[in-house]
């Protein structure tokens, strides 16, 4: 274990831990834009700076490593004024237009201009203009409004694995893109839209959906497939308007494009929500309830088991289950049934 | 004296330049046409050989004879015909082609460790290398040292980084020795991207078996078995050479599995850059090899800790590790005597700008500004007055006038606002604007930050902005202090050193020349003359002649007058190019 | 995409297994076959290798020596380095500006005739200002010189 003094207190944490993870033990709050403990330490935005004693220039507390008898200051007023510089340039070259920006009341750099109090900006100058080629159905990048602290660089390739984009060119001109600037071409998992700060990456699903005054917020699991990842909707009035996923939830908040962006047939009007029995030979489907249902497949079953035998019957599990719906569905076929007619649609 | 004679021709990038290549096709051909072997009875030998330092005069050449050596200056190939005929044939020296007093003075005041050779040895054969002692120091590390007597003497030389910062190289090595990890790395940086700077080339150039003998001894006193020199691709001689050098260090056994016959391995890969000055930084440098994006990440933890694929790297530039060889060869206190109190060793420079004589120099670290400029620099040309010499590129600052007397080391340029960097040395005079000058380099430097850290990405950029409506008579009140606020908070805030030093440039400046600034700023007056927004151009009537030059020169067609008459400038449609500044013969053309 | 093309990426895809290459040594190395970074090229050599395509261009775009475009048959490249710089470099560029007509945001000519360029520096400070024409360097250079040069150049057109 490696103790350590941060702001006067001191802290024991274990060898590899970055001051940042041990000022967060401490429950001390930084400000940081490209800080996120599920990915590697970056270092670009620079908002996480701290003074450490024997260190001639601040350093951010995010790619420090703590060590023995470290003593580390967060806050002080030359700190504030460094951090309210960097806010201040960031916004030099932002639209700086939040009043019709979906991301208005849930973005970082928003909170860090009020935080500093941002209203004038001593540093106007050229703002970077960037063409929009969104054709794609999922996401809209807006990076005029991208402060490229690289989030989505990184989890594209660290998390996901796909490495769609990358940084292109350099210095001022720094953007980030798909190959040769073309559209966007990936599985459109959306991760890079979920760990966005600003409003430069955003869902086109929800683009105009309402704000986050009238949203409300409900815990649930996603019924696409057996991970049963927890799932956070997001809905105004009765419809569902996003699908967002926690941090702390056993999926750590990752999503997949069915999960995050697939959720329209919530709120279409030609859902299916009851059962439907077609009465009569060559008749329309109609909707029953669940009791009628099950009475008519256990009279059905019983009957033909009777008449065939059990292996008459098969059974075909779903891989939208989880794994112990699936279980029972294969116990319900050989102890009740009586066969071993069971498949699995994932079995191809 | 061997009885033979031997002409040496400078053939670095400078010489090439300067058409050494010609002069020296024009020896073959004399040499061949005179059958001169034959005719003197002397073996005679044409020799290539690197930079000589003195850059201004050249193409220089040296002509020994029986060991009497005398340079020439300024040849050219039709010069070739005479010296053979006179001096090699006749055995008369060619008086009022020689070097004067004043070459003698250049090397005077100097001490060359570093370049002592550069001048005496073909660098495209390792035998003249192996002659004057070279890999000596090698193989006596290997054979009497131990790893730990190594980083002892170096730490005893007190040798400190030539790359800029100046970090004691012994601590570094000391630090990447004990690290757990036996994988190590060892790289050279020879990404030498300082505008103004081109010692790290010439070594190359000139003798690149100094750095692979260097950079072996380094290798055995960290335990590393492979290095690589990242090498700018700007300099393709110096790598055309590097490579031979390492081919021929191979094929004698020097390098690969056991060097000079020991059981240590090492070996040297050449990586070649791809034009990115931020790649000069060492982590950024990491990046680079490893084929990424050269963006640079946090320190700590430090490449001795964290470098190449994850492992302790040691980085060092050219000039550092071609002065390990004299420092193994003649001890650590003879190195250490050398310098001022925290800065031992030579430094070399590259002495340019408004200066006599330019090129190449070696001196002692503590030597003054005035002695470098003065008495090996010759003055300022064309009798103007000295402003100011920049240091350390755009990393660094401008040195004025009244700081002549400090000596020149690491800790004294910082004290002053510049810094070692690399090593460039770029003499302004009055008719050089400061305002334009820190212009300049900010425009270098926002060009070539990486982007990756918020005040290095848009900071640098704002500068330059603020930078750019100052010379253009749109700067405000208030904008020196805006300049001093955000120039000190990049500084703090950024990344990297190439952040971290961007603002040196611009608060060096506003330090020494803060009235060039309030002169654009309040009074839309440029007193250099150099911005040529601020400036007003008109022809003098009775200078002009009526030639009619600047009137064709005139791109935008302000220019108007009759053939023999004076002419006149339109200043409404001047576009002030100054291109009839530049053309007229009578000095008739004016700007204010 | 041409079996001539093809034959050669192969090659060079080849020689980056031997030697243990990286994205940038691949590129250096399409560059020093084909004198630019084709489009194509990327694609294909991102396929084989395994190196995904966004990386390729995040290098191809960052470091300046990579080239998307075809270059000139002639290259003048100005030196910009500082002591070029206080030696008037400026003004030689502004000749070549002058003398030359580039399509705005491009660096060579319609007719693909000569390509023009800047460069730090060169360290050849003490020529400066030094212009380097198709690998030649040529010292002291002024703006009159340069037309001559320039125009020496555009005389060898067919």
């Amino acid at each position: 274990m490696i103790t350590l003094t941060i702001n006067g207190r001191e802290i024991s944490v274990s060898e590899g831990t970055t001051v940042f993870e041990a000022a967060k033990e401490l429950e001390i709050e930084m400000p940081t834009l490209c800080y996120e403990p599920r990915l590697k330490p970056y270092g670009g935005c620079r908002l996480c700076i701290v003074e450490i004693e024997g260190i001639p220039k601040p350093v951010t507390a995010c790619t420090t490593p703590a060590t023995e008898n470290m003593v580390v200051n967060t806050n002080s007023d030359y700190l504030y004024r460094l951090r309210r510089t960097i806010v201040e340039l960031l916004l030099s070259d932002h639209p700086n237009d939040c009043m019709i920006c979906t991301r208005a009341g849930d973005c970082t750099l928003q909170e860090l201009a009020y935080f500093y109090k941002l209203r004038e900006n001593r540093f106007k100058g050229e703002t970077r203009k960037h063409d929009r080629i969104d054709e794609n159905p999922f996401v809209k990048r807006e990076m005029d409004k991208c402060i490229l602290c690289g989030l989505c660089v990184r989890v594209c390739d660290e998390v996901q694995g796909v490495n769609a984009i990358d940084f292109v060119n350099r210095g001022f001109n720094s953007n980030i893109s798909p190959p040769y600037e073309k559209d966007l071409d990936c599985e459109f998992c959306g991760q890079c839209v979920a760990i966005c700060p600003t409003g430069a990456l955003t869902g086109k699903v929800w683009a105009g959906e309402g704000r986050q005054k009238n949203v409300k917020h409900t815990e649930t699991v996603c019924g696409y497939c057996g991970c049963g990842c927890n799932v956070t909707l997001h809905t105004v009035r009765d419809r569902v308007v996003r699908i967002s996923s926690k941090r702390d939830s056993h999926n750590q908040g990752w999503l997949c494009a069915k999960g995050r962006f697939g959720y329209e047939f919530i709120n279409k009007n030609d859902r299916l929500k009851t059962p439907l029995i077609r009465r009569k030979k060559g008749g329309e489907l109609e909707p029953a309830t669940w009791e009628e249902a099950f009475d008519l497949i256990v009279s059905r079953f019983n009957s033909i088991k009777k008449k065939y035998g059990p292996d008459a019957l098969a059974g075909l599990a779903s891989a939208r289950c989880t794994n112990e719906e699936n279980y029972a569905f294969q116990k319900f076929f050989r102890a009740v049934i009586g066969t071993n007619n069971i498949d699995h649609c994932a079995r191809y | 004296m061997s009885r033979e004679i031997v002409v040496n021709v400078c053939m670095d990038t400078g010489g090439i330049a300067s058409g050494s290549l010609e002069v020296m096709e024009a020896f073959e051909a004399e040499f061949a046409r005179a059958g001169l072997t034959a005719s003197v009875e002397k073996h005679c030998k044409l020799h290539r050989v690197g930079c000589f330092g003195f850059c201004a005069r050249d193409v220089l050449v040296n002509i020994t004879i029986d060991g009497e050596c005398i340079t020439y200056q300024y040849i050219k190939p039709d010069m070739v015909e005479r010296l053979v005929e006179e001096h090699i044939l006749e055995g008369n020296p060619v008086v009022e082609w020689q070097v004067d007093q004043e070459y003698e003075d250049f090397y005077r005041l100097q001490q060359r460790v570093v370049l002592a050779n550069n001048s005496k040895i073909d660098p495209e054969n390792i035998r003249e290398y192996i002659d004057i002692d070279g890999y000596g120091a090698i193989n006596k590390v290997l054979r009497e040292m131990t790893p730990a007597d190594v980083i002892e003497c170096v730490k005893a030389s007190e040798l400190r980084g030539r790359g800029g910062a100046g970090f004691p190289t012994g601590l570094k090595w000391e630090i990447c020795a004990r690290h757990k990890d036996p994988m190590r790395y060892l790289i050279c940086n020879a990404d030498e991207g300082d505008p103004g700077a081109f010692m790290d080339r010439s070594v190359i150039e000139g003798n690149p078996h100094s750095l692979i003998e260097g950079m072996s001894i380094g290798a055995y006193a960290i335990g590393a078995h492979t290095g690589y020199v990242y090498i700018r691709a700007e300099y393709p001689l110096a790598v055309e050479r590097l490579n031979k050098a390492l081919q021929q260090a191979r094929d004698n056994g020097f390098l690969g599995k056991g060097i000079h016959g020991s059981g240590f391995d090492f070996d040297i890969k050449v990586k070649l850059g791809a034009g990115a000055f931020v790649c000069g930084e060492e982590t950024a440098l990491i990046a680079s090899i490893e084929g990424e994006r050269g963006m640079p990440r946090a320190k700590p933890p430090y490449p001795a800790d964290k470098g190449l694929w994850g492992k302790p790297t040691i980085i060092n530039n050219v000039e550092t590790w071609a002065n390990l060889p004299p420092i193994i060869n003649n001890g650590a206190e003879w190195y250490a005597a050398i310098g001022s109190e925290n800065s031992k060793g030579t430094k070399v420079f590259a002495l340019t700008g408004k200066i006599k004589n330019t090129g190449l120099i070696e001196v002692p670290m503590g030597i003054s500004l005035r002695d470098i400029i003065f008495d090996i620099g010759g003055g300022i040309e064309g009798g103007k007055l000295m402003k100011a010499v920049q240091t350390g590129g755009p990393s660094g600052g401008c040195i004025p006038q009244a700081h002549l007397d400090m000596r020149v080391d690491y800790d004294n340029l910082v004290n002053v606002g510049s810094m070692m960097g690399s090593g460039g040395m770029v003499v302004l005079d009055e008719s050089d604007c400061m305002v334009n000058i820190s212009r300049f380099f900010l425009e270098f430097t926002q060009a070539e930050s990486c982007g990756k850290c918020t005040p290095c990405r848009i900071g640098t950029k704002r500068l330059l902005e603020i930078l750019t409506r100052i010379t253009e008579g749109e700067g405000r009140k208030g904008d020196i202090e805006l300049l001093l606020d955000l120039a000190n908070d990049i500084k703090d805030t950024s990344l990297c050193g190439l952040g971290m030093s961007a603002p040196n440039p611009v608060l060096s400046t506003i330090r020494y020349f803060r009235h060039e600034y309030e002169a654009h700023i309040l009074h839309k007056h440029c007193p250099a003359k150099v911005c040529r927004k601020l400036l007003t151009f008109f022809i003098r009537e009775d200078l002009c002649t009526g030639c009619g030059v600047c009137l064709k020169s005139c791109p935008a067609g302000a220019v108007s007058g009759t053939k023999k008459n004076p002419h006149h400038i339109d200043t409404s449609v001047c576009i002030k190019c100054g291109a009839c500044y530049d053309v007229c013969k009578f000095k008739a053309v004016l700007k204010e | 995409m041409e079996q001539d093309t093809l034959v050669r990426l192969e090659s060079i895809y080849t020689r980056f297994k031997k030697q243990e290459g990286n994205a940038i040594s691949i590129l250096q190395d399409i560059q020093d076959e084909f004198g630019y970074v084709p489009e194509d090229a990327v694609c294909w050599i991102a396929e084989a290798s395994g190196i995904p395509e966004s990386k390729f261009y995040g290098i191809v775009t960052f470091y300046a020596q990579f080239y998307q475009e075809p270059r000139g048959k002639n290259v003048v490249t100005t030196c910009c380095g500082t002591v070029c710089h206080v030696k008037g470099a400026h003004r030689v560029l502004f000749q070549i500006h002058e003398e030359i007509t580039l399509p705005p945001g491009e660096d060579t000519t319609k007719d693909g005739l000569i390509t023009i360029e800047k460069v730090a520096c060169l360290g050849a400070c003490s020529l400066a200002p030094v212009v380097v024409i198709n690998d030649k360097v040529q010292g002291r250079m002024t703006p009159d010189k340069m037309v001559r040069q320039l125009r020496k150049l555009q005389e060898k057109k067919p």
